[in-house]
């Protein structure tokens, strides 16, 4: 059971979160001037990175607030959370 | 009775007191501080089980958790299967049996109960040995909060396995440590699992070594779940057997258990003793017990030169040292009466004690991530390289530090198994897991056949993965695998150590979360009432909702049949409280609604209420419900009951995540609200003679409207919503009044035969309207416009989630799935839900060309025929058309295509 820090609450347990998935795919400004092809982009297509990803936690069972995290995902190690409207923190 | 085996004084058993048990049938005596083991072993009982292939008598070899043989099946007080005797603590009117490697449940339920607790510390020390009890003191003494845990009931780990002396005494450590405020040891304590983040793990049993007396309101066993800063793991190490042939014998033991029986219990292993040990640590135990009075036989080292004064000090004993020697065979039956040495000569004795060296407890270590490294001075795996947070230490650690009053000796050899006696010609009885009567040969078959790796001989033979999991066989199976191969064990490794250390009950693991409590059952105000009427109940989701309300001598056939006609033809109602309500406040309420919803929600009157439909941005449909406008800047919505909690998420999710502009807050008042469904062309009279001040009629409170109004004496909200087509209202009221309001307009209807009606009458009346129910209709890949309600889509609105989809070139194919009604031509089938409907009246070869697939299926009061919704690929085209349901029973049923609305298409039984 890995802790996370809610950028709200401080660690908690992992059981008390969700995952949101990929980080940083806004809503699209005007869906209707894209074509099915960048629409479909938008709604089915993620990142499947190996190592570093900026991806969205929402902490369920607390604040239920949504937050951005920076994650390793060969590892699992958390790198960074952050709210958000927050850029993406830079981790050397 | 006598315990012949039992010394007349020492050990830290409490003499002053005797405890009776039985055990195979026969009644023993013991004493606290006994395990069942010691208690055993003292009445001269080596013989506890049976092997699980062979059948072979089997003994007690180990003093703790890593005895691989001594498998006990406890039947009084409660049943408890599969324990090792040298972990049952003894308590009076112990009723045990030995096992055959398989034990025997409880067919009762468990009496006892279970708990779970939690600890949050700076520093956790497994293991309360000489390391464990170093650590956890220096801790506490730099102010930490510190726990402490222990497997034993006493601290001191292996300490209590020695002399007593007084600058080890274990008890005065205890007390040093308690003295410490933020200090908690919890002893009979196991850390079972070491996972992320320095989450440990333990089973601590409470009352388990009081049996009978054990007060039934504490918790028998309960799990800790601690989280620590830094973990200590001191969890020592395991004695590891050599493999010999005929090694299994009971009588044969590991010499520092042997220490351990003479030091803590105060009980010899037997009288007559053969020692064979690789390396030095076996000769204190030959010295102590021959001090004790005991007779060795002889001190069989397997090295070519004998540590010298270890050797001086034997013959001063006047005890044989049998230098580059080993044993190659045993003599006995029920126990040993004899060894057989490499040399051909023969040692009659009753005990045989062996050390192949030790084994570092690197498996909290190893399950945390720990990597491990083959350390050849040891023949053993010791911990690598440190873990963030995690320290291994003393013995655990491969520190086996020579303790100061024990004399300088030589290196210790690594010898797994001794080769099979030339003449040998029966069955191998080389055990490597004397559990699992896997020997040499079974691991030499699997690598003969190409396993190389440890992890597939370990599943190929199963060895280590009986209740020990390996403890004292694993290192051994992968030292004889690696000789086998021709590799180094070293970069062959040892299998995964995976939790939990020891075997973990489920009613531990369970805790308190077991039947009433293992989910919350959520019920509304009105539920004492459906209980009270013989409401039969169907769990959606956690809720229980009545499904019907049967007579005496209704089948659930009749009931809805009746249910139905009284809604149709008079007045019912049902308890519509678990519908999910969600209040939406704010100025920006309308905005947020206008683009989750797929129709237009801002332009809505306060006093009205519209249908609307949500979307995921697939333009999928999501959920349905009523949204009602209270004022200018607030708005209740109502969601379908499974999906209550998903839509409030996903309301947030937007809202949070791209729109954190708009000023809106979202409430859920599910459960501040009972909601009342009165149905029926009564309806009217029955809501006028409860809410005398409200205007019922059709032009005062129209369709889709709402009024506040008082209804039995209370406010309420009324709304004129129908989802069964009849003239219907609404009535909502804070929980607290529900009961009154229900039991209010049950009596104001009884002139009409007012019928309470439930979920499975709901259901039939709303197919009957052809009016889905998300997530039983659709499944995800469904439209609005699949669902025939391209009505509820609004042209107007720029976007709105899911607008953009609806144009996809998939979104617009012409064989989509739609939702339509199916009419059986035989009025009395009733067709399964999830048939599968064809084109023809046979069924082809495979592949069936399947069409689509019945959804829901009712008998209709109303129809006079039973019927079904059903999705079908371009399901509109086909109205009119035959198709085939083929059925469970080899038929093939023809349904006829119709639209999903059957009864009252023109809708006119709505304004009554």
């Amino acid at each position: 059971m890995q802790l996370i820090t809610c950028p709200w609450c401080g660690a908690r347990e992992e059981a008390e979160f969700h995952y949101g998935g990929q980080a940083h795919v806004p809503y699209p400004a005007d869906p209707h001037a894209l074509s099915d092809a960048e629409w479909a982009e938008y709604v089915f297509f993620r990142d499947n990175p190996k190592g570093r990803f900026a991806e969205r936690w929402v902490h369920s069972a607390g604040c239920r607030r949504w937050f951005n995290a920076v994650r390793d995902t060969a590892t699992h190690e958390l790198l960074a959370v952050y709210r958000p409207g927050e850029p993406k923190p830079v981790i050397a | 009775m006598t315990a012949p085996f039992r010394l007349p004084a020492g050990g830290r058993v409490d003499r002053t007191r005797t405890l009776t048990f039985t055990f195979n049938g026969t009644d023993y005596t013991g004493h606290p501080g006994d395990n069942l083991a010691s208690a055993l072993l003292a009445h001269g009982v080596h013989h506890v089980a049976t092997s699980i292939a062979h059948a072979r008598p089997r003994g007690i070899v180990a003093a703790g958790a890593e005895e691989p043989c001594a498998l006990v099946q406890i039947e009084a007080p409660f049943p408890e299967p599969m324990l090792t005797a040298t972990t049952v603590e003894l308590y009076d009117g112990l009723v045990a049996r030995g096992l055959r490697g398989q034990g025997r449940l409880a067919d009762a339920p468990d009496p006892a109960r279970y708990d779970t607790m939690y600890a949050h510390c700076d520093v956790l020390v497994v293991g309360a040995g000489p390391a464990g009890l170093v650590a956890a003191l220096t801790a506490a003494r730099a102010g930490a909060r510190v726990v402490l845990v222990d497997d034993q009931p006493q601290l001191g780990g292996s300490l209590l396995g020695m002399p007593q002396t007084a600058d080890a005494d274990p008890a005065a450590l205890a007390a040093e440590l308690t003295a410490f405020p933020d200090m908690r040891v919890l002893t009979r304590t196991t850390a079972f699992g070491h996972y992320d983040d320095n989450l440990v793990l333990a089973l601590e049993k409470r009352t388990d070594q009081l049996g009978a007396a054990a007060p039934a309101h504490v918790s028998r066993q309960r799990i800790w779940r601690i989280r620590a800063k830094q973990v200590v793991v001191a969890t020592g190490a395991h004695e590891r057997p050599v493999v010999f042939a005929d090694n299994d014998r009971p009588g044969i033991m590991l010499a520092g258990a042997a220490r351990t029986y003479l030091h803590r219990y105060g009980v010899l292993p037997g009288r007559r003793i053969a020692v064979f040990t690789t390396n030095d640590s076996a000769y204190v135990a030959a010295l102590e017990l021959a001090d004790a009075g005991v007779e060795i036989a002889a001190v069989i080292d397997s090295r070519d030169q004998a540590p010298e004064e270890w050797v001086r000090r034997c013959r001063e004993r006047g005890i044989d040292v049998l230098a580059g020697h080993a044993v190659n065979g045993t003599s006995g039956g029920e126990r040993i009466t004899g060894v057989r040495l490499t040399s051909g000569a023969e040692i009659p004795c009753d005990t045989l004690l062996v050390s192949g060296g030790w084994s570092p407890a690197v498996h909290l270590f190893s399950q945390a991530r720990g990597k491990l490294r083959y350390e050849p001075a040891l023949g053993a795996f010791v911990p690598a390289e440190p873990l963030p947070d995690v320290r291994v230490v003393g013995a655990a650690n491969g520190d086996f530090t020579r303790d100061p009053a024990q004399p300088e000796g030589l290196p210790g050899q690594v010898l797994w198994a001794v080769p099979a006696p030339a003449e040998s010609d029966g069955p191998d009885t080389r055990f490597v897991d004397l559990q699992r009567d896997a020997t040499v040969t079974d691991v030499l078959r699997a690598t003969g056949t190409g396993l190389r790796s440890v992890e597939h001989v370990k599943r190929y033979t199963t060895i280590g993965t009986a209740h020990d999991q390996g403890k004292t066989s694993g290192v051994l199976a992968s030292g004889i695998v690696a000789e086998a191969l021709g590799v180094d064990i070293a970069d062959l490794g040892t299998t995964t150590f995976r939790p939990p250390y020891t075997p973990v009950p489920f009613a531990a693991l369970a805790g308190g979360d077991r039947g009433a409590l293992f989910d919350p059952v959520r019920v509304t105000a009105l539920h004492p009432w459906h209980v009270a009427h013989g409401a039969l109940f169907e769990n959606v989701g956690q809720w229980k909702r009545p499904w019907y309300f049967p007579l005496p001598g209704e089948t659930m056939e009749t009931a809805v049949l009746r249910e139905c006609r009284a809604a149709r033809e008079g007045v019912a109602l049902m308890d519509g409280s678990t519908l999910g309500k969600i209040d939406v406040r704010g100025p920006d309420a309308g905005v947020l609604l206008d683009r989750i919803y797929t129709n237009l929600m801002s332009s809505l009157k306060v006093g009205s209420v519209r249908y609307g439909v949500m979307c995921g941005v697939d333009g999928m449909v999501l959920d349905d419900g009523t949204v009602m406008r209270v004022s200018e800047n607030e708005f209740v919505l109502t969601t379908t009951t499974g999906n209550a909690a998903k839509v409030l998420e996903w309301m947030e999710e937007w809202l949070q995540t791209e729109w954190p502009e708009l000023r809106v807050h979202l409430t859920s008042v599910t459960e501040h609200w009972v909601t009342i469904p009165l149905v029926g062309p009564r309806s009217r009279d029955v809501l006028a003679a409860v809410a005398p001040d409200l205007q019922v009629g059709n032009d005062d409170f129209p369709f889709m409207t709402w009024r506040e109004a008082t209804v039995a004496g209370v406010p309420a909200r009324v709304c004129r919503i129908s989802f069964s087509g009849e003239l219907a209202y609404e009535v909502n009221v804070v929980a607290w009044d529900g009961p009154a309001v229900w039991e209010a307009l049950i009596a104001a209807g009884a002139p009409y035969g007012i019928t309470p009606y439930g979920t499975e009458t709901m259901h039939v009346l709303r197919a009957e309207k052809g009016y889905p129910i998300i997530g039983q209709d659709t499944d995800g890949t469904v439209t609005p416009q699949d669902l025939g309600m391209s009505w509820v889509v609004s042209k107007k609105k720029p976007d709105f989630i899911g607008k953009r989809s609806f144009a996809r070139e998939e979104n617009t194919r012409t064989d989509r799935k739609h939702l339509v009604g199916l009419l059986p031509t035989d009025t009395g089938v009733l067709l399964p839900e999830g048939a599968q409907l064809i084109a023809t009246a046979t069924v082809p070869g495979p592949p069936v060309p399947m069409l689509g697939y019945v959804t829901s299926s009712y008998r209709s009061a109303a129809l006079g025929r039973a019927f079904a919704l059903a999705l079908i690929q371009s399901g509109r085209e086909r109205i009119g058309q035959t198709l085939y349901a083929p059925l469970d029973d080899g038929t093939v049923a023809p349904v006829t295509v119709t639209d999903p609305v059957l009864y009252d298409k023109e809708g006119a039984r709505r304004d009554g």
